[in-house]
């Protein structure tokens, strides 16, 4: 496997991944693009250097090569870019929605961010009780 | 009888362009719908017959010699899993049917179509014998499961839909990665190579590539830590959808985890794989009692039950594996019945927020009885099928030594009981709440309960056989930690 396949694939993963965890969608879909060629390239280099075909008695020139990962990667790619297609029509509709593609908080994170803040307030409310008890005369 | 397995995966995907193409005819949608899966659940229960009898049936598509081409192959252990998934989507079909004129009822014309192909789907994950054709099979089911989740366009769906999708595009990119790890070691994706192959690799490459995979199929299977995506995202589909997705796709995941670790001989990684069992356990449960919604805590129910199938297969032994096969069997059905069963809370009230919901016990008691028989069961109460599969699971892990994890499962057990009590308590004791069912959809009501009625039958059904269940769960466990076996019947 060449240097120059490692790098690209290191490269396309780094660049995808740290657009993956992005909050905009259309930043996802173009982070799921490069992992999407990123994977395609570590197809091709699994196959090996041209001439190792492994096709079983066959008198093939020596410079033929292999052929599976070549059908995998073509499979792969055609898989990626229907669920691109769908994730943009995803990011589509959430801008219907709500005027913005991006990616919001679950459920839970949102309660456990509410529930924080009512602590909170709670704790605001106790300390000016407490304040009006101890000093019953100067309230605001 | 080879032509059998082909069709289990060929017939649902034909049929779901053909409902496509005639999805505003109604009544011709639904026959067509009903008797494809209806027949593919005929064809699963005859291979199984088959298989049970004169061992495993494969077929190498378009007869090319197995290392080079697709081979399907249908062992004891995959027959079984294609019985219980094929009869579950036909159940929740028939469900969707009389939902779909209720207010919180899918869209049939989507729906149908997209059910058939999620059908192919989880039948070629189950029947696949190799790897980049599992990675096709994850797919396809995931493609329809992304239609399934947002089509109604709700902006709660759309929001989870965007989580879920964004993780399942991830873990499916990093399998693609995997399979060009395994095919640079090895030279081949067939299954069956595979495994010939695969132990004369330097133990690290070993350890590393069951890792890799561990996080792809574990995400698929929603363990610990990798779970978050699911409590979140189920509870905004259509009752419909929730149910055939809890019963069927994290069940898949499990599936191919049992199947690649045992395949492989992964057995260096039990351990690890005990300690994430515990921990998926007691998280959901955990998870599941801070909630006070029916189907957000069923959703969290979802993830602790996966803990005990890992427990298992972590286990690494006949009796183990026996049993986690006996959990998949009791769970597919239990876990569908018992969102039916939330459903049917939901369409009756308008909600399923416990605050909100009370009395139906007294008001629907039909619903009471469908939601009490499946929890009982979950909680792994005897005489159901959830007791003797835990007590499967329970025995297994005595008989290894490894006393933590049964502690762990027990405590797991007790917590479930403590949960679905929650339910009981808020939803059906206390004071009456008026339905909200205009009279108009009783007939669909009907179709309905009558539905969740037949899938409730079938988990009592499990405990009864649970005799002759437990002997072909062991002779599949036995199988599938023979690899030689596996190796020659496929290879030839």
């Amino acid at each position: 496997v060449s240097v120059a396949m490692i790098v690209a694939v290191a490269g396309l993963v780094a660049t995808g991944t740290f657009l993956v965890t992005s909050r905009s969608l259309s930043r996802i879909v173009l982070g799921f693009a490069l992992l999407g060629h990123a994977a395609v390239i570590a197809l091709l280099a699994s196959g090996g250097r041209a001439g190792e075909p492994p096709i079983v008695d066959g008198d093939t020139d020596g410079d033929t090569a292999n052929p599976l990962p070549q059908a995998l990667s073509l499979t792969a790619i055609v898989i990626s870019f229907g669920l691109t297609l769908f994730v943009l029509s995803l990011a589509r509709r959430q801008q219907a929605l709500t005027g913005d593609d991006l990616v919001e908080d679950d459920v839970e994170d949102r309660r456990i961010a509410s529930t924080h803040e009512q602590q909170h307030a709670a704790l605001d409310e106790t300390r000016e009780i407490e304040a009006l008890h101890d000093n019953p005369e100067g309230g605001s | 009888v080879s032509a059998v397995v082909g069709l289990c995966v060929a017939l649902p995907l034909f049929a779901s362009a053909v409902v496509l193409g005639v999805r505003r005819w109604a009544v011709l949608r639904d026959v067509l719908t009903l008797a494809t899966m209806a027949t593919v659940t005929g064809l699963a229960v005859a291979l199984l017959v088959e298989v049970e009898r004169n061992g495993t049936v494969v077929l190498r598509v378009g007869d090319w010699a197995p290392d080079l081409g697709i081979v399907l192959v249908a062992d004891l252990f995959a027959a079984l899993i294609l019985v219980v998934a094929a009869a579950t989507i036909l159940v929740v079909e028939l469900f969707a049917i009389g939902q779909r004129r209720t207010p919180s009822g899918a869209d049939p014309s989507v729906v149908s179509p997209m059910l058939l192909v999620l059908a192919g789907g989880v039948s070629l994950a189950i029947l696949t014998g190799d790897l980049f054709t599992l990675f096709v099979a994850f797919e396809l089911i995931l493609v329809s499961s992304y239609v399934l989740l947002t089509h109604q366009g709700h902006a709660g769906q759309v929001r989870s839909g965007m989580t879920y999708v964004v993780i399942n595009l991830f873990a499916s990119t990093l399998f693609l990665f995997g399979v060009a790890i395994v095919y640079a070691a090895t030279g081949t994706v067939n299954m069956a190579v595979l495994a010939e192959r695969f132990p004369e690799l330097p133990a690290a490459t070993q350890v590393g590539v069951g890792l890799w995979f561990l996080v792809v199929f574990g995400t698929k299977a929603a363990v610990f830590p990798l779970f978050s995506w699911l409590p979140d995202s189920y509870p905004t589909a259509p009752t419909t959808i929730t149910a055939v997705f809890a019963g069927l796709l994290t069940k898949i995941g499990v599936y191919v985890l049992i199947r690649f670790f045992t395949l492989m001989d992964l057995d260096e990684l039990g351990p690890l794989l005990l300690v994430i069992a515990g921990l998926t356990m007691i998280v959901g449960v955990a998870g599941a009692l801070a909630q006070d919604d029916v189907k957000r805590i069923l959703s969290f129910h979802v993830v602790s039950q996966i803990g005990y199938m890992i427990m298992g297969l972590g286990l690494f032994t006949v009796a183990g594996v026996a049993g986690s096969v006996l959990f998949l069997v009791h769970q597919i059905p239990v876990k569908t019945v018992m969102f039916l069963a939330g459903g049917l809370i939901e369409d009756d009230q308008g909600t399923s927020a416990l605050k909100k919901v009370g009395g139906l016990a007294t008001s629907k008691p039909v619903i009471a009885v469908l939601f009490a028989l499946p929890a009982l069961s979950l909680a792994g109460l005897p005489p159901f099928s959830g007791f003797v599969a835990k007590l499967a699971l329970v025995e297994a892990g005595v008989a290894s030594g490894a006393y933590v994890i049964v502690a762990v499962s027990l405590i797991g057990s007790l917590l479930t009981l403590l949960s679905m009590t929650k339910i009981w308590l808020g939803a059906f004791w206390g004071e009456v709440t008026p339905s909200a069912v205009p009279a108009s959809s009783r007939r669909s009501i009907t179709i309905m309960q009558s539905a969740a009625g037949i899938a409730v039958a079938g988990t009592l059904a499990v405990a009864v056989v649970a005799g002759p269940l437990w002997d072909v769960s062991e002779r599949a466990a036995t199988e599938l930690l023979d690899r030689a076996q596996y190796v020659t019947e496929v290879l030839g």
